[in-house]
Protein backbone atom coordinates (compact mmCIF):
# COMPACT_ATOMS: atom_id res chain seq x y z
CA UNK A 1 0.00 0.00 0.00
CA UNK A 2 1.11 3.44 -0.65
CA UNK A 3 2.00 5.79 2.56
CA UNK A 4 2.69 9.77 1.96
CA UNK A 5 3.88 10.97 4.87
CA UNK A 6 4.58 14.70 5.75
CA UNK A 7 8.25 15.56 5.27
CA UNK A 8 9.89 18.42 7.35
CA UNK A 9 13.18 18.38 8.46
CA UNK A 10 14.23 22.29 9.68
CA UNK A 11 18.07 22.33 9.57
CA UNK A 12 18.24 20.52 5.40
CA UNK A 13 14.90 21.39 4.58
CA UNK A 14 13.79 24.70 3.07
CA UNK A 15 10.28 23.48 3.36
CA UNK A 16 7.92 20.87 4.34
CA UNK A 17 7.00 17.88 1.34
CA UNK A 18 5.26 15.14 1.25
CA UNK A 19 6.97 11.84 1.13
CA UNK A 20 5.53 8.79 -0.80
CA UNK A 21 6.40 5.02 0.41
CA UNK A 22 5.66 1.61 -0.64
CA UNK A 23 4.88 -0.64 2.31
CA UNK A 24 3.81 -3.98 2.20
CA UNK A 25 1.12 -5.20 4.88
CA UNK A 26 0.17 -8.29 3.69
CA UNK A 27 -3.56 -7.35 3.28
CA UNK A 28 -4.29 -7.25 7.62
CA UNK A 29 -5.99 -4.52 8.88
CA UNK A 30 -2.66 -3.27 10.89
CA UNK A 31 -2.62 -0.17 13.21
CA UNK A 32 -1.93 3.20 11.50
CA UNK A 33 1.68 2.52 14.35
CA UNK A 34 2.47 -0.63 12.64
CA UNK A 35 2.38 1.10 9.49
CA UNK A 36 4.42 3.51 10.95
CA UNK A 37 6.93 1.56 12.17
CA UNK A 38 7.62 -0.09 8.33
CA UNK A 39 8.17 2.49 7.07
CA UNK A 40 10.99 3.32 9.88
CA UNK A 41 12.54 0.34 8.72
CA UNK A 42 12.83 1.74 5.08
CA UNK A 43 13.77 4.76 6.17
CA UNK A 44 14.90 5.73 9.67
CA UNK A 45 15.19 9.19 8.72
CA UNK A 46 11.71 9.51 9.70
CA UNK A 47 10.54 11.11 12.95
CA UNK A 48 7.19 10.30 15.20
CA UNK A 49 6.70 10.15 18.46
CA UNK A 50 5.11 6.68 20.09
CA UNK A 51 5.28 5.12 23.51
CA UNK A 52 2.57 2.39 25.02
CA UNK A 53 1.55 1.49 21.54
CA UNK A 54 -2.04 0.96 23.13
CA UNK A 55 -3.91 4.49 23.59
CA UNK A 56 -2.93 5.13 26.69
CA UNK A 57 -0.05 7.82 27.03
CA UNK A 58 -1.48 10.02 24.24
CA UNK A 59 2.30 10.30 22.41
CA UNK A 60 1.32 9.72 18.60
CA UNK A 61 -1.74 11.59 17.69
CA UNK A 62 -1.42 12.52 14.18
CA UNK A 63 -3.65 14.08 11.46
CA UNK A 64 -4.46 10.60 9.61
CA UNK A 65 -6.09 11.17 5.97
CA UNK A 66 -7.37 14.66 7.29
CA UNK A 67 -8.95 13.57 10.46
CA UNK A 68 -6.91 13.82 14.15
CA UNK A 69 -6.30 10.05 16.02
CA UNK A 70 -3.96 8.37 18.18
CA UNK A 71 -1.82 6.00 15.75
CA UNK A 72 -1.55 3.22 17.96
CA UNK A 73 -5.73 2.37 17.74
CA UNK A 74 -6.64 3.74 14.43
CA UNK A 75 -6.79 0.55 12.09
CA UNK A 76 -6.11 1.29 8.64
CA UNK A 77 -9.52 0.31 7.70
CA UNK A 78 -10.83 3.12 9.95
CA UNK A 79 -8.31 5.49 8.55
CA UNK A 80 -10.10 6.33 5.21
CA UNK A 81 -12.06 4.23 2.90
CA UNK A 82 -10.62 2.65 0.05
CA UNK A 83 -6.93 2.27 2.08
CA UNK A 84 -7.28 -0.73 3.70
CA UNK A 85 -7.91 -2.31 0.12
CA UNK A 86 -5.06 -0.07 -1.04
CA UNK A 87 -7.47 2.08 -3.34
CA UNK A 88 -6.07 5.08 -1.60
CA UNK A 89 -2.75 6.08 -0.11
CA UNK A 90 -2.72 6.37 3.80
CA UNK A 91 -1.73 10.27 4.47
CA UNK A 92 -0.27 11.42 7.82
CA UNK A 93 0.57 14.91 8.78
CA UNK A 94 1.51 16.51 12.64
CA UNK A 95 -1.19 17.74 13.95
CA UNK A 96 -2.66 21.12 13.09
CA UNK A 97 -1.88 24.23 14.13
CA UNK A 98 1.19 23.21 16.39
CA UNK A 99 4.59 23.84 15.19
CA UNK A 100 6.92 21.57 13.50
CA UNK A 101 9.90 20.33 15.36
CA UNK A 102 10.33 17.75 12.91
CA UNK A 103 8.20 15.66 10.48
CA UNK A 104 5.43 14.14 13.00
CA UNK A 105 6.78 15.68 15.91
CA UNK A 106 4.85 18.64 16.82
CA UNK A 107 5.58 21.53 19.82
CA UNK A 108 3.21 21.07 22.58
CA UNK A 109 4.47 24.11 23.94
CA UNK A 110 1.17 26.18 23.39
CA UNK A 111 -1.21 23.26 24.05
CA UNK A 112 0.61 22.97 28.01
CA UNK A 113 0.58 26.24 28.60
CA UNK A 114 -3.06 26.43 28.09
CA UNK A 115 -3.50 23.16 30.00
CA UNK A 116 -1.19 24.65 33.23
CA UNK A 117 -3.91 27.38 33.13
CA UNK A 118 -6.68 26.02 34.37
CA UNK A 119 -4.39 25.13 36.93
CA UNK A 120 -5.48 21.12 36.99
CA UNK A 121 -4.94 19.96 40.04
CA UNK A 122 -7.50 19.72 43.27
CA UNK A 123 -7.43 22.40 45.19
CA UNK A 124 -8.59 22.81 49.19
CA UNK A 125 -7.55 24.66 51.81
CA UNK A 126 -9.28 22.70 54.75
CA UNK A 127 -7.10 20.28 56.59
CA UNK A 128 -5.90 17.04 55.03
CA UNK A 129 -7.95 13.86 56.90
CA UNK A 130 -6.07 10.90 58.10
CA UNK A 131 -7.44 8.87 55.03
CA UNK A 132 -8.48 9.98 51.26
CA UNK A 133 -11.15 12.94 51.19
CA UNK A 134 -13.76 10.90 50.19
CA UNK A 135 -16.93 11.35 47.63
CA UNK A 136 -20.15 9.68 47.60
CA UNK A 137 -21.10 7.55 44.53
CA UNK A 138 -23.34 10.06 42.85
CA UNK A 139 -20.40 13.01 42.97
CA UNK A 140 -17.83 10.47 41.50
CA UNK A 141 -20.10 10.07 38.67
CA UNK A 142 -19.70 13.40 37.76
CA UNK A 143 -16.39 13.34 36.97
CA UNK A 144 -16.62 10.43 34.58
CA UNK A 145 -16.29 11.41 30.98
CA UNK A 146 -13.50 14.24 32.03
CA UNK A 147 -11.00 12.34 34.00
CA UNK A 148 -10.21 10.07 31.04
CA UNK A 149 -8.69 12.99 29.10
CA UNK A 150 -4.67 11.98 28.37
CA UNK A 151 -3.82 14.74 26.67
CA UNK A 152 -3.00 14.05 23.08
CA UNK A 153 -3.95 17.30 21.69
CA UNK A 154 -6.09 16.09 18.87
CA UNK A 155 -9.36 18.05 20.17
CA UNK A 156 -7.18 21.16 20.47
CA UNK A 157 -5.37 20.81 17.25
CA UNK A 158 -8.77 20.01 15.13
CA UNK A 159 -10.33 23.37 16.61
CA UNK A 160 -10.38 26.28 14.25
CA UNK A 161 -10.56 28.44 17.22
CA UNK A 162 -7.13 26.89 18.86
CA UNK A 163 -6.19 27.07 15.49
CA UNK A 164 -6.60 31.23 14.66
CA UNK A 165 -6.07 32.07 19.00
CA UNK A 166 -3.61 29.31 20.53
CA UNK A 167 -2.48 31.65 23.51
CA UNK A 168 -6.38 33.33 24.08
CA UNK A 169 -8.59 30.03 23.54
CA UNK A 170 -7.86 27.65 26.02
CA UNK A 171 -8.93 25.21 23.78
CA UNK A 172 -11.24 21.97 24.35
CA UNK A 173 -8.61 19.47 26.15
CA UNK A 174 -7.73 22.70 28.82
CA UNK A 175 -11.72 23.02 28.88
CA UNK A 176 -12.21 19.68 29.66
CA UNK A 177 -9.94 19.27 32.72
CA UNK A 178 -10.91 22.66 33.89
CA UNK A 179 -14.79 21.40 34.30
CA UNK A 180 -12.97 18.45 35.68
CA UNK A 181 -11.97 20.51 38.78
CA UNK A 182 -14.97 22.05 38.71
CA UNK A 183 -17.42 18.99 38.86
CA UNK A 184 -15.06 17.90 41.60
CA UNK A 185 -16.71 17.74 45.06
CA UNK A 186 -13.57 18.02 47.10
CA UNK A 187 -12.43 21.39 44.90
CA UNK A 188 -12.85 24.71 46.58
CA UNK A 189 -11.82 26.94 44.09
CA UNK A 190 -14.67 27.02 41.99
CA UNK A 191 -15.09 30.79 41.86
CA UNK A 192 -11.46 31.54 41.22
CA UNK A 193 -11.33 28.86 38.63
CA UNK A 194 -14.95 30.49 36.92
CA UNK A 195 -13.27 34.30 37.74
CA UNK A 196 -10.75 33.52 35.06
CA UNK A 197 -12.87 31.74 32.50
CA UNK A 198 -15.70 34.73 31.64
CA UNK A 199 -13.14 36.93 29.41
CA UNK A 200 -14.47 37.00 25.68
CA UNK A 201 -11.44 34.56 24.50
CA UNK A 202 -10.77 31.87 27.12
CA UNK A 203 -13.75 29.69 27.10
CA UNK A 204 -16.23 31.61 24.75
CA UNK A 205 -14.33 31.47 21.59
CA UNK A 206 -15.99 28.11 21.61
CA UNK A 207 -18.01 28.37 18.45
CA UNK A 208 -19.35 24.67 19.44
CA UNK A 209 -18.37 23.43 15.95
CA UNK A 210 -17.59 19.81 17.72
CA UNK A 211 -14.67 18.87 15.88
CA UNK A 212 -13.28 18.22 18.96
CA UNK A 213 -15.57 15.31 20.30
CA UNK A 214 -15.78 13.81 16.91
CA UNK A 215 -11.63 13.44 17.00
CA UNK A 216 -11.27 12.63 20.57
CA UNK A 217 -10.02 8.84 20.61
CA UNK A 218 -11.22 8.40 23.77
CA UNK A 219 -14.85 9.04 22.92
CA UNK A 220 -15.22 12.38 25.52
CA UNK A 221 -16.93 15.08 24.66
CA UNK A 222 -15.40 18.56 25.47
CA UNK A 223 -18.46 20.66 23.94
CA UNK A 224 -20.71 19.35 26.57
CA UNK A 225 -18.05 20.16 29.61
CA UNK A 226 -17.45 23.71 27.96
CA UNK A 227 -21.77 23.55 28.23
CA UNK A 228 -21.78 22.80 31.41
CA UNK A 229 -19.03 25.82 32.44
CA UNK A 230 -20.82 28.31 30.75
CA UNK A 231 -24.19 27.58 32.41
CA UNK A 232 -21.88 27.87 35.95
CA UNK A 233 -20.90 30.83 34.90
CA UNK A 234 -24.11 32.67 33.80
CA UNK A 235 -25.47 31.02 37.37
CA UNK A 236 -23.08 32.60 39.15
CA UNK A 237 -23.03 36.14 37.29
CA UNK A 238 -27.38 36.67 36.99
CA UNK B 1 -7.62 35.72 31.57
CA UNK B 2 -7.66 37.33 28.51
CA UNK B 3 -9.13 41.15 28.10
CA UNK B 4 -10.67 42.86 25.50
CA UNK B 5 -11.30 46.55 25.05
CA UNK B 6 -13.12 46.48 22.05
CA UNK B 7 -15.59 43.71 22.93
CA UNK B 8 -19.37 44.50 23.18
CA UNK B 9 -19.68 44.16 26.82
CA UNK B 10 -15.93 43.50 27.96
CA UNK B 11 -16.45 40.25 28.79
CA UNK B 12 -17.32 36.98 27.51
CA UNK B 13 -20.46 35.99 29.00
CA UNK B 14 -22.75 39.10 28.35
CA UNK B 15 -20.93 38.81 25.23
CA UNK B 16 -22.83 35.34 24.65
CA UNK B 17 -25.89 36.23 26.02
CA UNK B 18 -26.57 38.96 23.87
CA UNK B 19 -25.59 37.11 21.11
CA UNK B 20 -28.20 34.06 22.15
CA UNK B 21 -31.26 36.61 23.03
CA UNK B 22 -30.57 38.86 19.88
CA UNK B 23 -30.63 35.33 17.63
CA UNK B 24 -34.12 34.39 19.41
CA UNK B 25 -35.56 37.91 18.63
CA UNK B 26 -34.58 37.84 15.29
CA UNK B 27 -35.81 34.44 14.78
CA UNK B 28 -39.24 35.25 16.47
CA UNK B 29 -39.40 38.17 14.37
CA UNK B 30 -38.65 36.24 11.26
CA UNK B 31 -41.62 33.86 11.61
CA UNK B 32 -43.86 36.55 12.37
CA UNK B 33 -43.16 38.52 9.49
CA UNK B 34 -43.34 35.56 7.47
CA UNK B 35 -46.17 34.29 8.78
CA UNK B 36 -48.29 37.49 8.28
CA UNK B 37 -46.85 37.10 4.65
CA UNK B 38 -48.23 33.62 4.41
CA UNK B 39 -51.38 34.75 5.83
CA UNK B 40 -51.42 37.82 3.88
CA UNK B 41 -51.51 35.82 0.57
CA UNK B 42 -51.28 38.86 -2.09
CA UNK B 43 -49.40 41.90 -0.14
CA UNK B 44 -49.96 45.47 -0.97
CA UNK B 45 -48.08 48.21 -0.18
CA UNK B 46 -50.84 49.57 2.03
CA UNK B 47 -51.54 46.46 3.70
CA UNK B 48 -47.36 46.30 4.21
CA UNK B 49 -47.30 49.82 5.43
CA UNK B 50 -49.97 49.41 7.80
CA UNK B 51 -48.63 46.53 9.49
CA UNK B 52 -45.36 48.11 9.50
CA UNK B 53 -46.98 51.60 10.83
CA UNK B 54 -49.21 50.22 13.66
CA UNK B 55 -47.20 50.40 17.37
CA UNK B 56 -47.12 46.80 18.42
CA UNK B 57 -44.80 46.33 15.12
CA UNK B 58 -42.62 49.58 15.42
CA UNK B 59 -41.91 48.50 18.85
CA UNK B 60 -41.18 45.27 17.68
CA UNK B 61 -38.79 46.06 14.51
CA UNK B 62 -37.06 48.72 17.39
CA UNK B 63 -36.21 45.75 19.51
CA UNK B 64 -35.49 43.55 15.80
CA UNK B 65 -32.88 46.57 14.67
CA UNK B 66 -31.26 47.07 17.95
CA UNK B 67 -30.80 43.14 18.02
CA UNK B 68 -29.31 43.12 14.61
CA UNK B 69 -26.89 45.67 15.52
CA UNK B 70 -25.97 44.18 18.90
CA UNK B 71 -25.75 40.94 16.96
CA UNK B 72 -23.70 41.77 14.19
CA UNK B 73 -21.17 43.66 16.51
CA UNK B 74 -20.34 40.25 18.66
CA UNK B 75 -20.53 38.27 15.51
CA UNK B 76 -17.82 40.48 13.19
CA UNK B 77 -15.69 41.03 16.23
CA UNK B 78 -15.31 37.73 16.66
CA UNK B 79 -14.31 37.77 12.76
CA UNK B 80 -11.88 40.66 13.60
CA UNK B 81 -10.40 38.57 16.02
CA UNK B 82 -9.86 35.31 14.95
CA UNK B 83 -8.62 36.58 11.02
CA UNK B 84 -7.22 39.61 11.51
CA UNK B 85 -4.60 39.09 13.86
CA UNK B 86 -0.25 39.70 13.76
CA UNK B 87 -0.71 36.01 14.38
CA UNK B 88 -2.57 35.17 10.72
CA UNK B 89 -1.38 38.38 8.39
CA UNK B 90 1.55 39.74 10.33
CA UNK B 91 2.87 42.91 11.79
CA UNK B 92 0.12 44.80 10.57
CA UNK B 93 -2.25 42.71 12.24
CA UNK B 94 -3.51 44.65 15.07
CA UNK B 95 -3.70 48.11 12.78
CA UNK B 96 -5.82 46.26 10.26
CA UNK B 97 -8.23 44.78 12.62
CA UNK B 98 -8.53 47.96 15.19
CA UNK B 99 -9.52 50.35 11.51
CA UNK B 100 -11.90 47.27 10.26
CA UNK B 101 -13.34 47.02 13.35
CA UNK B 102 -14.08 50.99 13.63
CA UNK B 103 -15.65 50.77 10.24
CA UNK B 104 -17.77 47.93 11.16
CA UNK B 105 -19.04 49.86 14.24
CA UNK B 106 -19.64 52.93 12.50
CA UNK B 107 -21.25 51.35 10.07
CA UNK B 108 -23.46 49.53 12.63
CA UNK B 109 -24.20 52.67 14.15
CA UNK B 110 -25.04 54.39 11.26
CA UNK B 111 -27.73 51.39 10.17
CA UNK B 112 -29.22 51.41 13.90
CA UNK B 113 -29.97 54.71 13.80
CA UNK B 114 -31.22 54.89 10.31
CA UNK B 115 -33.49 51.74 10.93
CA UNK B 116 -34.75 53.75 14.06
CA UNK B 117 -35.66 56.83 11.58
CA UNK B 118 -37.22 55.23 9.54
CA UNK B 119 -39.21 53.03 12.25
CA UNK B 120 -40.04 56.16 14.10
CA UNK B 121 -39.37 59.32 11.82
CA UNK B 122 -43.23 58.43 9.97
CA UNK B 123 -43.87 58.63 6.60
Amino acid sequence: MKVSIYRYNPETDREPYMKEYEVDTGGKDLMVLDVLNLVKEQDDSMGYRRSCREGVCGSDGMNINGKNGLACITPLSAAAPGVLEGKKALILRPLPGLPVIRDLVVDMTMFYNQYEKVQPYLQNNTPAPAIERLQSPEDREKIDGLYECILCACCSTSCPSFWWNPDKFLGPAALLQSYRFLADSRDQATDERLGKLDDPFSLFRCRGIMNCVSVCPKGLNPTRAIGHIREMLLERAV
Amino acid sequence: MVTSVTSLGRNGLSDWLVQRVSAVLLAVYTVVVLGWLIAQGEVTYEAWSGFMGCLVMQIANTFMIVAVGAHAWVGLWTVTTDYLTTRQIGAAGTVVRLIAQLVIALLTLVYVLWGLVIIWGGV
